[in-house]
Parts: C-alpha cells; structure tokens; sequence
C-alpha cells in the first residue's frame, strides 16, 4: 500500500510501509549507504507527517518484512495475538503514531500504565512513534517506566544505577582480567553483571573464566552474577560440561536473516533460555538471559529487507522479550561511521533504543560507546550518558579507563558510572550496595583474587 | 579506595588503564590528558594518507615487484561512508592490473603448478599499522616461504579487506595474504592485521578467510605473525581452503 503527503502543493510518495519508515527516520549514515533514506529535509518530515496521520492497527496489518518470510515477524504478530495483549492493546487501538506520541507524554499515562501495554506493543509502533520524538521525548517517557531484573542482584529499580564490569583482555589472561575486575570492584562497578568478551570462543576459555569469577564470587561473597560472552552454542557446551554459567548471552538482531548471520534463531535461543532456567543459579530471580544489539547490525549482514536501521533494531527487541531477560544492552556507536557517523547520530541512536526498549518492558541498559574512526569524542558519550541517567537507564558498561583494549573501542569507565551516581544522587543494586558497605574490598588483592 | 592495594601494581597484570589516578570519583588531569593524546593518536591514525612512495622503495629493496593500485572511494571521507566502495578497485587501478595480471613471455615465473601468492599492504583504517610493521613482517615471513610463487606485490589505498577478492582474481591468485591497518583504539593506534584467503574472488564472506591480529610491537611479535602466517598458508595449500573450516584442524603453533 502506498501513502502520500502534499507540502506547499509538492506530493511525496512512498509506496509501503517500510520506505515510509526509512523517509521518516531522522537522519543516519547506516540508512544512506543501504540507499534507503529520504532524499531531502522536506521529504523526511512529509514522511514524518504522513506517518503521524496513520493508525496503530496499520502496523498488525502491513508487515514490514512478510510474516511467511521471517520467523521475527511470526513472533511479533502472534505474540501480539495473544488473547491478553490484544485486550490490553484495544483502549489505544484507534489512536494514529502523531496522537500516540501525545498520549504516551501526557502525564496520566502512567508508568504503570505503560507497563500493562509493553507486550501489547509491536517494535514497529515504537520505532515509529519514535521517529516523531525529540531527544527530550524520548528521555522523558523512557524515565516513566522502570523495568526492575532479578538473578543475585536486583538491577533497575528507581534510584538506582548499574554497571557491567567489563575486563576485557586482549589474551584472556587471567591475572589480567582479575586486574581488571580488582580495579572495577574497589570503584563499585559490576552490580549488572562481571561480563567479558573472550578472544577465544571455545569451552576451555569459557570454563575457566567462569571458574575464575565463581570462585572470587563465593571466596568474597560478592552478589553478582557472571557472564563469558562467548556464541551460545559454546556456553551450552561449556554449562553442559558443568561449567558455573550464570547469564546466557548472545547478539540478536531483528530479522531472521540476521540471526542467522550471528549462527541462531529462536528455536537455539529457547534451548539456551531453558537451560539457565534449569540452573537455579539466581538466588533471588530467574531472569537468565543477556543479549546485546545495535542499529547497524542487519545492513551490515546484508539482512535488512530494505527496513531502516532502528525498526529493525527495536524488531531485535521483540526476540529478546521473549525470554524476560537480565540485562539487554544496545552497543550503540561500536558498528562505527558507516552505520553512525558522528556523535550527534550516536547520541539520538542511544536514546531511541534505549526508549524503544523500555517501551516494549525490557531492562535496557546501554554501551555508550565509539569508535576512533567515528566524529565523536568523550563529550559525545558524556552527552549520552547523562542524558541516559536522566532517562533512567538501568546499566551502562564499566571499562578500565573507557578504554577496551581488547575489542579496541571506547565505552564508559568506572569513573563514569561514579560520575552518575554523585551527579544523580543514585546507588548500586542494594545488594552489592549492601556488600559494599560491609568492608569487603578493604580484603581484595591480587593473589585473593587469584587464587580464590 | 583499600588501604591494602597500590593501584599502580595492578598496571603490571594487564595493559588495560586499570589503577588510574583521580580527583574526587573522576579522573586526575594527567590520566585525563593522557587519554586525549592516545586517541588524537588513534584519530590521526585513521585519517592518515598511505605513504606508497616510500614503501615500494622499500619493497624494491627486498627485491619485490610491486605495483600501486587505488580503491573506488576517492578520499577519506568517502571511504568512511562508503565501505563498500573500498571493496573495489577503481576503474582505473582495475585497467592498470589488466596489465600486469598476466605474466609476459620472456618472463622467468614458472607459475603453473606451484600456488601462486599474491601479498596486498593495505592502509585499512590505519596508515601507519602497514607503514610500520608490513616490512618487518615480510622481512620475517619471507624467508619461510622457499618455494613459493610469489607476484608482484600490490599496494592498495582507501582499501578494506575485501579488496584483495578483486585484485587476487585479476592475478589469477591461488592464495591472498593480505596485511591491513586495523581500527586503531585507544592504546594500539598501529595494529596491523593479516588475512589470508585461498583462491581469492569477488563475492568471498569474511568466514572463508583466516585473520592474525594485532601485530604490532607491544602486541604479537613479527617472528610469531609470520609462524603463524606461514603455517596457515602450508596448510592452506595443502587443503585447498581457508576459513574456518582451516581454522579448527590447524595444529598448535607453539609460541
């Protein structure tokens, strides 16, 4: 189906749903090089205005990739579907993207409110409505709703803000990543989640980076959780041969063709979400899973459908809410210029999926990141990291000095997420707040540490 | 901040910025001017041009033929934009390797037969990770490779990986050992990669090809990355593939 809008007598046309989208959304490098993007401002916000005219229901009815096609599209109809989400969909059936925006900032939309409709929403809705939304639109319906995860420790309630240890080595060399996770310890880092990024994806490497945290977990009764983000198959493997797996993580993305290219679909991801529930590892939640995204990721697989980048990235978001997990994250500026160009792109990237997440009940967080080859400096992830605070984002990354000197990119410190919680007046998770109150880190060493 | 530890120790278990200095929770000036100059490092890195002249001085002087070849994006700032337009050669570079794909009569290469490998130095997103270190390396490597067919070298500007696919099958390459400036970060602003692809061709996935990366001084050493390099490309030929299905069935090399 074709839409049209007429500015100052000029018609512009977009002959379906998806390149309506790719017009509307503000603009990005990532859209451009997939030759999608509007073509001129004025064609972007007659897009935008035809956009605001069309109702919530059109999206149940034009998939933007065909439901015979793409199992993601299969899961967000069905999921929809559902008896209970359509019941709690019909009250803002009617509404059209313009006048959901409105709604969604009036002030009686509540929170609580909000969260009633999170699975009644499709991430199409929300990509859109997005599109329509300024920076301060976005942090302030974002900051209504708190979505709070649950597995040693209690991550994204109101007052509080996380972070993820992340001791990345570029050897997986233990006594180098107990340094790190030292460090981040003795600056209250790692409520999220101790997660690393190993060099090598095989089960020894993971095994024994697991073993290595447990052990350190137990010997200082730290209450956190773990994760060796590694494919999931090689974490399967590696839980199968007992290995202490905690979280289960994978990269999604929001189109079939896309995970495929990451080596999984939904069915390896049920498998994987069943055998952490089986684990009873959490002490105080089951939420087990942690998955990881970005805008860019389908192009750059190839995999896009001709959907711009950030519907297919809040599409990621209805693989991950299947399975209530821990911690979801957008990498937002990792995929480098090409997808974002400049800090600017990075910034309102952050805050759409940040907000679209949230939107659709997930415990986002966000790695505030970039590359050196993108137009983007420290200030940028300053920008976005307090804006992020204000938006209530439930974790950001903490990377010795920022500086990832194993995936070579530049994220936020522990020093960041120090600088939020004295700006904000926020806390750790309770629980590890609670641990550092009791004087634990005073006995941390190297040799504990390592030989725990 | 514990009584117990100096933070400065924990800087000799890793390279990462662990044990920083601060003022209140943020970070002291010093480490914070020390941090701006690593990435005015890594941001010049990136934007650096190639300095081809001097490099095929000193590939003559290690006796090699080289020849000089361009991408399609014609500058920085399009080849940022435009990864795809660093895949590919422009018309021109394609015109002029055409020319000497093929070796001429009178020419002593005895090319039948034995694999034939063709090295590409490509600037990549860092300039000076190949102006540094893919004359160290080849001095290192090609004492290993007796007996191989070697072409004329090719370096490559405003060139991503895929580059070689181009340029091996217009030389008729058996195998692509392609040295590429890495994505500079903060504390390797010069990290040169290396990628070797059997039977190089336009339309390769990047899980048809091995990678070795970071080499670099402070990083793996120019004697290892050529061990490495030269036992995957033994067994490359030996198998006839690169990629992953290489990657799990090649043997331990030892360090």
């Amino acid at each position: 189906m074709a839409y049209r809008h007429s500015i100052r007598g000029v018609t512009h046309s977009f002959e379906d749903l998806r390149t309506l989208l790719a017009k509307a959304s503000p603009a990005r490098s990532g859209d451009e090089l997939a030759g999608i993007a509007a073509s001129s401002a004025a064609e972007r916000v007659a897009a935008q205005m035809a956009l605001a005219d069309l109702p919530l229901a059109i999206f149940l009815n034009e998939a933007v990739i065909p439901y015979e096609d793409d199992e993601v599209t299969r899961l967000i109809i069905d999921f929809h579907n559902r008896d209970s989400h359509r019941d709690a969909f019909a009250p803002i059936a009617s509404l059209t993207v313009g006048e959901f925006r409105d709604w969604l900032l009036q002030e009686e939309t509540t929170g609580d409110l909000l969260a009633a409709l999170a699975q009644a929403f499709t991430p199409e809705m929300v990509a859109a409505v997005s599109k329509l939304m300024r920076l301060q639109d976005l942090v302030l319906v974002a900051r209504k709703i708190r979505v709070a995860t649950r597995f040693r420790t209690t991550v994204g309630l109101p007052g509080t803000l996380c972070s993820r240890l992340q001791p990345n080595h570029p050897t997986d060399d233990p006594a180098g990543i107990a340094a790190s996770i030292l460090d981040g310890l003795l600056l209250g880092a790692g409520d999220a989640v101790i997660g690393i990024n190993p060099v090598s994806d095989n089960v020894a490497t993971v095994t024994a980076l697991l073993r290595m945290i447990d052990h350190i977990r137990e010997r200082y009764e730290i209450p956190v959780q773990s994760c060796v983000l590694a494919h999931v198959t090689t974490q399967l493997q590696a839980l199968e041969r007992g290995a202490p797996v905690d979280l289960i993580f994978q990269s999604i993305g929001g189109t079939e063709k896309t995970n495929s290219s990451f080596g999984v679909n939904l069915a390896l991801l049920d498998e994987a979400y069943q055998a952490g529930l089986e684990l009873k590892r959490g002490t105080i939640g089951d939420n087990v899973m942690y998955f990881e995204t970005g805008q860019g990721s389908a192009l750059s697989a190839n995999a896009h459908h001709g959907v711009d980048q950030q519907t297919c990235e809040a599409r990621a978001y209805a693989v991950a809410r299947r399975y209530r997990p821990m911690l979801v994250n957008t990498v937002v500026g990792f995929i480098g210029p090409e997808y974002l160009y400049d800090g600017k792109q990075i910034l309102r990237a952050g805050l759409e999926d940040h907000f679209c997440g949230k939107l659709l009940g997930l415990p986002m967080g966000c790695d505030v990141c970039y590359t050196a080859h993108a137009e983007a400096n420290d200030d940028d992830m300053d920008s976005l990291m307090t804006m992020l605070a204000v938006a209530g984002v439930n974790y950001i990354m903490g990377v010795p000095g920022a500086d990832d000197v194993m995936l070579n990119y530049q994220s936020t410190s522990f020093h960041d997420v120090a600088y939020l919680r004295s700006a904000f007046g926020l806390r750790p998770a309770a629980e590890f707040a609670a641990w550092l109150e009791r004087g634990f880190r005073k006995e941390l060493t190297m040799q504990g540490l390592l030989n725990a | 901040m514990s009584d117990a530890l100096d933070c400065s120790k924990l800087r000799s278990y890793t390279n990462a910025r662990v044990g920083l200095r601060r003022a209140g929770t943020s970070l002291a000036t010093s480490e914070l001017l020390d941090m701006a100059q690593c990435l005015a490092e890594a941001r010049d890195a990136v934007h650096a041009e190639l300095s081809t002249a001097s490099l095929m001085q000193q590939l003559a002087g290690l006796d090699l033929q080289a020849v000089c070849l361009k991408s399609a994006a014609r500058n920085r700032a399009e080849y940022l934009r435009r990864p795809d337009l660093g895949r590919r050669l422009s018309l021109g570079s394609r015109t002029a390797l055409e020319q000497v794909g093929e070796p001429t009569q009178g020419q002593d290469r005895a090319w039948n037969g034995a694999p034939r490998l063709i090295i590409v130095i490509a600037d990549g997103l860092s300039a000076i990770a190949p102006e540094r270190h893919a004359l160290p390396l080849l001095d290192a490597l090609l004492p290993m490779l007796e007996g191989w067919k070697i072409g004329p070298v090719v370096v490559a500007e405003q060139a991503r990986v895929a580059i070689g696919d181009e340029i091996g099958e217009l030389m008729r390459a058996e195998l692509m050992l392609l040295l590429i400036g890495e994505r500079p970060g903060l504390s390797s602003p010069d990290s040169l990669g290396v990628y070797i692809t059997w039977a190089p061709r336009v339309g390769r996935s990047d899980a048809e090809r091995n990678c070795i990366s970071n080499i670099r001084p402070e990083g793996l050493s120019y004697g290892l990355a050529a061990r490495k390099i030269a036992g995957y490309l033994t067994e490359a030929r030996r198998r006839q593939l690169t990629g992953v299905a290489l990657k799990e069935d090649l043997p331990q090399i030892k360090a």
